[in-house]
């Protein structure tokens, strides 16, 4: 029986459950008049279901982890000796071929009569697991049931019981965010030491070239060393931080100046319908501003640069950055926004009342007090911006030079992770792990943006609240 | 001594006004200045939102320019007689009474592959023949095979499996144009260039200039965007349904697992949690997690879902798990700061009159949560929908030619096709087709984000 069934089973007997709990409490209930139950039918009914269901689930989950290795280990030691050694085949190979066979998925080549028998044996195997496992989840979801139905006493606190069920799920949820951090961190950090075994630590963070060339995966590690071209991160850096640098330059004047404007000068109900409109813009997918540079900002540009005598190629630094900086207007003009609404009303009447126009008691007032947390939607800004990848794949122009120019095509950490992560994903060469130590130094560094600028953040929190 | 004190303050009062007014010169003269500067900053505030709000107006206005005319395509509109010689084929199997499901369906696709072998092309060629009956000359069979895509070969199919009785009729049909063709009579080939540099032979152009006067080849409304999933063979027949029901899968996976996630662990983190170390390790973590740029996600999937857990690539499956770890992180923001706001004195009613504190917080603060917690969730699918960074590593980009029938199928999303079809090579026609899959984007997007507002104001409490 496969496993979407026999949870649609489970489901089913958990509905029973409850039934049966609570027209058993209610006839507990009128056998002992004296005495009041402790929890609400519904309480007991609950319970019953979920002692049907929980056990028999674990049941089905370990078993589905647990039971293809033991089936395979089963089958591998069932093999005969002599096949092994004659086709000079991996154990893995052939584990894949006659599982292959036994699910009627065919193989290349002839079978032969030895896999064919490994391949039935399998079968056999996985006919009778599927029916030890529905067996066994319905003796314990059997017992469960009844073993709680017969519980049901004025005394037993059935209520506690489910409340302390419901917590523990809710405890587990919170925790997938930190088996998510721990999962980034462990994948990435694992793959990235498979490639730091191919390429010495010193070349990838010192190099000044990346030309990973194509994939020689398949190759014997000897002559990989021939064709192993070179991963110098530093171009793809040069190229995201000018990149970012661009875009920062267009998006800080922008946003603070809109988050000035909307915080102390508009009148309410422009700015009731100007700040949504900007943050539409935050909104709208990344691969709509690629596209939208691609073939708009990218062409206007060199149109530009070509009226006024300089070479603007139209996917290149420039384009990206300011298509990238129009992106985390919003971004910042919000935070800003926030921040400097946040600035006790005091000190601006303190500078006022002294006499200081409202432009003089916003630059030489209002800002500097909002200029911790300014900083911190400056840094969060600039952690996006490193991090985003749809629009330079698009409009950087994937050219891995080390350049000072923002008009030329540049490439970056996100699009060589993309460049060298696709297709198939075989983690054995060099060519695709390598995404793997990228990735890694962009979570690093955007996690280092982060926390200095929660920091900073939290710092300037405590001055006013 | 008191004329002396007298004197010395009749002195001050005497020099005072002649120093104040010095004072009051000096700011008289500079308030002209500072009342410049002050106008010159708000102006340059006024002209920042002005700014912005064009780029906005712009970028919306110069996708919509692009992609609404791609929403209608040329089709030309033929007389299609169902030759009963070329279409020489058995009778439709109808499942007999002592036949089983299997056995007529094998049967079935028996049948199925005899009609596909049948040469509808021929028909299609002979329904042109009728309107242009020069493409009959040899010399012009290539230019004449060019006129209808190559997909609609199968919509012809289609029709004689729905119904084979038609063999034998004459039925007038509407047919996709070749993309060439679409994109010439839009204006979109500049016509002034030499014949080798124009995408259609001289032979063909004339055709189609006769046939749109005519009005045989006309533009209409362009189902096959809708209908249709993606084409290499037959660019004209190219659309969207593959991607949308690859991204309708992922947003299941996502508001089924990322949202009841999010909102339990929010519930946790606000209403239950003891302050401890591990709680503000959990919740450190969930702001990190929710700067952590999308691409990482992608290298987390990669790594773990496909090589660890060995699920399948390109697979819905895979990009909803992928985004729904994504999403976690703004779905129990939203919601922790839902319940934050409202007031304790909920909660203290209900505890003062017996309520457990599970209770309390499922009986009494989850309902009054909902709005909140639903408009965090949708911006959340909102924002899933739109991402593509992290599905192009874990191998969404591959072409998919057919609808996927279930979450563990080879798919794509509908972002990801957009990022397919901006790099393919028939680059005037699949601008306006991108910029039209961005308007659908963008409509599926700005609806689910306008649903949130709505919630929010309509449902939204000031406690």
């Amino acid at each position: 029986m496969s496993n979407f069934s026999l949870i649609v089973l489970l489901l089913a007997l958990m509905a029973i459950g409850y039934q049966l709990g609570m027209v058993r409490s209610r006839k507990v209930a009128i056998v002992n008049p004296q005495q009041k139950m402790h929890s609400r039918p519904h309480h007991y009914g609950m319970m019953v279901g979920l002692w049907a269901v929980i056990p028999a689930f674990f049941i089905l989950v370990l078993w589905t982890l647990l039971s293809p290795g033991v089936i395979n280990g089963m089958v591998a030691a069932q093999l005969p000796a002599e096949a092994l050694a004659a086709e000079g085949l991996t154990a893995d190979v052939i584990m894949r071929r006659i599982s292959n066979l036994a699910t009627n998925f065919g193989v290349v080549a002839e079978a032969a009569q030895w896999e064919l028998d490994a391949a039935a044996y399998m079968q056999q195997l996985q006919t009778s697991s599927a029916l030890l496992l529905t067996g066994l989840m319905a003796a314990i979801a059997a017992a469960g049931l009844f073993f709680s139905f017969k519980r049901i006493q004025p005394h037993l606190r059935a209520r506690h019981q489910i409340e302390r069920t419901v917590k523990a799920v809710l405890i587990i949820c919170s925790t997938v965010a930190i088996l998510t951090t721990i999962g980034i961190v462990l994948s990435m950090v694992g793959e990235t030491i498979k490639f730091f075994s191919f390429i010495p630590p010193a070349d990838f963070f010192l190099g000044t070239t990346w030309n990973p060339r194509f994939s020689t995966t398949g190759v014997s590690e000897g002559s990989l060393t021939g064709s192993q071209g070179s991963f110098g991160l530093l171009p793809l850096l040069s190229g995201t931080m000018m990149i970012a640098g661009i875009a920062l330059l267009v998006a800080i004047p922008l946003g603070l100046m809109v988050a000035i404007y909307l915080a102390e000068y508009a009148p309410a109900n422009f700015r009731a319908t100007a700040k949504p409109i900007i943050e539409v813009l935050a909104g709208i997918p990344t691969i709509v501003y690629g596209f939208f540079a691609l073939v708009t900002v990218g062409p206007f540009l060199a149109d530009f640069g070509a009226s006024i005598g300089l070479t603007i190629r139209a996917t290149s630094a420039l384009t990206a950055g300011v298509v990238m900086g129009i992106m985390i207007v919003p971004f910042i003009s919000s935070l800003s926004d926030d921040i400097i609404t946040q600035v006790p009303k005091a000190l601006r009447d303190a500078s006022l009342g002294l006499g200081a126009t409202k432009s003089e008691t916003i630059r030489k007032v209002v800002l500097p007090a909002a200029l911790p947390g300014i900083v911190g939607a400056v840094l969060l800004a600039a952690s996006r911006a490193i991090g985003e990848t749809m629009i330079v794949v698009l409009a950087a122009g994937n050219s891995p030079t080390l350049t000072a120019n923002p008009f030329e095509a540049v490439s970056t950490i996100t699009v060589s992770i993309v460049n060298q992560l696709t297709g198939d994903n075989d983690f054995a060469s060099p060519q695709t792990l390598v995404a793997f130590a990228l990735g890694l130094t962009l979570f690093v560094i955007t996690l280092l943006l982060n926390i200095v600028a929660l920091v900073v953040v939290r710092k300037y929190r405590e001055q006013y609240e | 001594m008191t004329d002396n004190k007298l004197s010395s303050t009749d002195k001050d009062v005497a020099v005072e006004p002649v120093l104040l007014s010095k004072t009051q010169q000096q700011v008289a003269a500079s308030l002209a200045r500072r009342h410049r500067q002050e106008k010159l900053f708000k102006g340059v505030g006024l002209g920042a939102v002005i700014i912005s709000l064009t780029l906005v107006a712009i970028l919306f206005v110069n996708i919509f320019a692009k992609g609404v005319p791609a929403f209608w395509q040329a089709h030309i509109t033929l007389d299609i007689y169902f030759d009963p010689e070329v279409i020489s084929i058995s009778e439709k199997p109808v499942q007999g009474a002592d036949e089983t499901d299997n056995e007529f369906r094998q049967r079935f696709i028996e049948w199925q592959t005899e009609v596909g072998m049948v040469n509808f092309n021929r028909l299609i060629l002979d329904g042109l023949n009728k309107v242009i009956p020069e493409a009959q000359e040899r010399q012009y069979r290539r230019d004449a095979a060019r006129i209808v895509t190559s997909g609609e070969r199968y919509a012809v199919r289609d029709m004689v499996i729905e119904n084979p009785e038609i063999i034998g009729q004459t039925k007038t049909v509407n047919l996709l144009t070749d993309a060439n063709i679409d994109v010439w009579l839009k204006g979109n080939i500049d016509r002034s260039l030499p014949d080798s540099q124009q995408q259609l032979s001289p032979k063909v152009r004339e055709w189609v200039e006769m046939l749109s006067a005519q009005g045989i080849i006309e533009n209409r409304f362009s189902f096959a965007l809708f209908i249709n999933p993606d084409s290499r063979s037959s660019p004209a027949s190219a659309g969207l349904a593959g991607a949308f029901v690859g991204s309708l899968y992922m947003m299941l996976v996502v508001i089924f697992l990322a949202v009841p996630m999010g909102v339990a662990a929010a519930i946790y983190l606000e209403e239950f949690a003891p302050k401890n170390k591990f709680t503000d390790l959990v919740e450190v973590n969930i702001n990190n997690l929710a700067a952590v740029p999308s691409i990482v996600f992608g290298l987390l999937g990669a790594s773990v879902f496909i090589g660890w857990f060995k699920l399948p690539m390109s697979a819905p499956i895979v990009g909803g798990l992928v985004l729904s770890l994504m999403t976690l992180p703004t779905v129990i923001i939203a919601t922790r700061s839902t319940l934050k706001a409202i007031p304790p004195s909920i909660r203290q009613a209900a505890l003062g009159l017996g309520a457990s504190k599970m209770q309390a917080v499922f009986h009494h603060v989850l309902p009054l949560a909902i709005p909140g917690i639903l408009t965090g969730a949708i911006i959340g699918v909102a924002q899933a929908l739109g991402e593509t960074a992290p599905l192009l590593l874990i191998g969404m980009k591959s072409f998919v030619s057919q609808i996927p029938a279930g979450p563990f199928e080879q798919s794509t999303a509908l972002p990801v096709q957009i990022y397919l079809w901006q790099g393919n090579e028939l680059r005037n026609f699949f601008e306006a087709r991108t910029s039209a899959a961005i308007i659908v984007l963008l409509a599926l997007m700005l609806t689910l984000n306008g649903l949130a507002i709505w919630l929010r104001k309509k449902y939204e409490k000031r406690w």
